[in-house]
């Protein structure tokens, strides 16, 4: 189990285990975090699981899939450090990661 | 008014396979979609792209896919009606009526909604003063490219409709465009156009910029965008557009009276109907325990609310399974010779 921390546009915090292997959207919906809409189900064909992911650890984090940057174009806001959480697996490397949601993903 | 045994709602694979498991057994059927070509999410958002899960094909691209569902559906001569999106459903005794926004109206006794997550809409600026101008200055797409003759044009987005209206548009009009990093996902030839464009000082590139802000009375007069670094620009701009692709709205669907599950319907697994008789889920949107997002699981959903939906249609008569390989009723319908 590894600590992810999403952080709702309002402020509201929410600290959760989820399991290794498990993608960071996949953490989202199944802890039933609002926020993370998730349409495609994680095959990276929409933008509605964008997250900003906070700044130190952004550079930690594995690099994006290909393809990602030209849906992250096509996502609400997008910001330097857009990521999908579809595209970020959970493992003990990332334990305590905070990501940002966006004001709204549609 | 149009009348029919069932509407459809939504022309992608789900819908097309209904409405040809709806003709099979002898009832009549429309197709309504938000879209202005059939195909849905395979032709919107991967027409190219390999699917390798359609039983008894081992490769076909969404495209390919479609094509060959229209072709199944041939000899059917099925009416659609694309560009119009379903806004209202309502009861009148045992039918639904259906108002599209174009104000076509339906009545039928059944409604099928193979919405797929809902319509496709233009993703829009997040800058909220940018409603201000929406239609008048701002635009997501282009009807009549007449009015930009002369005129400045800020496009923003870096995909092959940005790229190529961006192209287009530098025969007659100042181009501005505007990208958030410095790659862009359009075809190469026309990226390279855009750099060759650019040199000539024929288009204004700038990226690594968004927009920050927007200035006008009435109509735009100029924009500010900033960079990564905080950068400031300011450009005198008359229309402004923006290419950021589709995104999916359930829209009016919301407001039907239908038990919804976030953006999906809830139905059963015989019928797949919803808590209203008379109005079934198939593909996508709906919702059971179980349910796969698969175009197999939608056929077998069309196939099954198809025969739910003779029974309304059809109160006076008994349903009658039939197989297409014996059956001389269907193949009278399908037009092909029986033995």
């Amino acid at each position: 189990m590894t600590k992810i921390i999403y952080i709702e546009n309002n402020g509201k915090e929410h600290t959760v285990d989820v399991e290794n292997g498990l993608t960071v959207m996949e953490g989202a919906v199944q802890n039933d975090i609002p926020g993370i809409d998730a349409d495609c189900g994680g095959s990276m064909a929409c933008a509605t699981c964008h997250v900003y992911v906070k700044d130190d650890w952004y550079e930690k984090l594995d690099e994006k899939s290909e393809g990602e940057d030209d849906m992250i174009d096509q996502a609400y806001d997008p910001k330097k450090n857009s990521r999908l959480s579809c595209q970020i697996t959970v493992s003990d490397k990332i334990d305590g990661l905070v990501v940002h949601l966006p004001e709204k993903q549609v | 008014m149009i009348k029919t045994d069932a509407l459809i709602i939504g022309a992608g694979p789900t819908g097309l396979f209904t409405a040809h498991q709806l003709k099979i057994i002898g009832l009549d059927c429309q197709i309504v979609d938000n879209l202005d070509k059939i195909g849905g999410q395979c032709i919107e958002l991967y027409p190219d792209k390999p699917i390798y899960d359609i039983p008894a094909i081992p490769e076909c691209t969404g495209e390919e896919l479609t094509k060959n569902l229209i072709k199944q559906i041939e000899p059917f001569k099925i009416k659609f009606h694309l560009n119009e999106r379903v806004d209202e459903v309502k009861k009148n005794n045992n039918n639904w009526e259906v108002k599209t926004n174009n104000g076509t109206k339906f009545t039928a006794p059944n409604v099928i909604i193979a919405g797929g997550v809902g319509s496709f809409e233009p993703r829009k600026f997040p800058l909220k003063e940018c409603e201000n101008f929406e239609n008048k200055s701002i635009f997501y797409s282009i009807k009549d490219k007449k009015i930009f003759e002369g005129k400045t044009v800020s496009i923003f987005g870096g995909g092959d409709s940005a790229l190529d209206w961006a192209v287009e548009l530098s025969k007659n009009s100042k181009v501005n465009l505007i990208h958030r990093r410095d790659e862009f996902r359009g075809a190469n030839a026309t990226v390279n156009k855009i750099y060759e464009l650019t040199k000539s000082g024929k288009i204004n590139l700038f990226t690594k910029y968004q927009l920050s802000g927007v200035t006008g009375s009435g109509n735009l007069e100029s924009i500010e965008i900033t960079n990564e670094n905080k950068e400031i620009k300011n450009l005198k701009t008359d229309y402004m557009l923006g290419f950021f692709g589709l995104i999916m709205q359930l829209g009016p669907i919301a407001n039907w009276g239908l038990n919804l599950d976030k953006k999906t319907i809830e139905v059963d697994t015989e019928k797949f109907e919803t808590n209203q008789k008379g109005i079934y889920a198939v593909g996508d949107i709906c919702n059971y325990p179980g349910k796969l997002k698969l175009i197999l699981s939608g056929f077998h959903e069309g196939a099954l609310a198809a025969r739910e939906c003779f029974k309304l249609a059809r109160p006076n008569e008994k349903y009658r399974f039939e197989f297409t390989t014996s059956s001389k009723t269907i193949k009278n319908r399908l037009g092909v010779k029986s033995d």
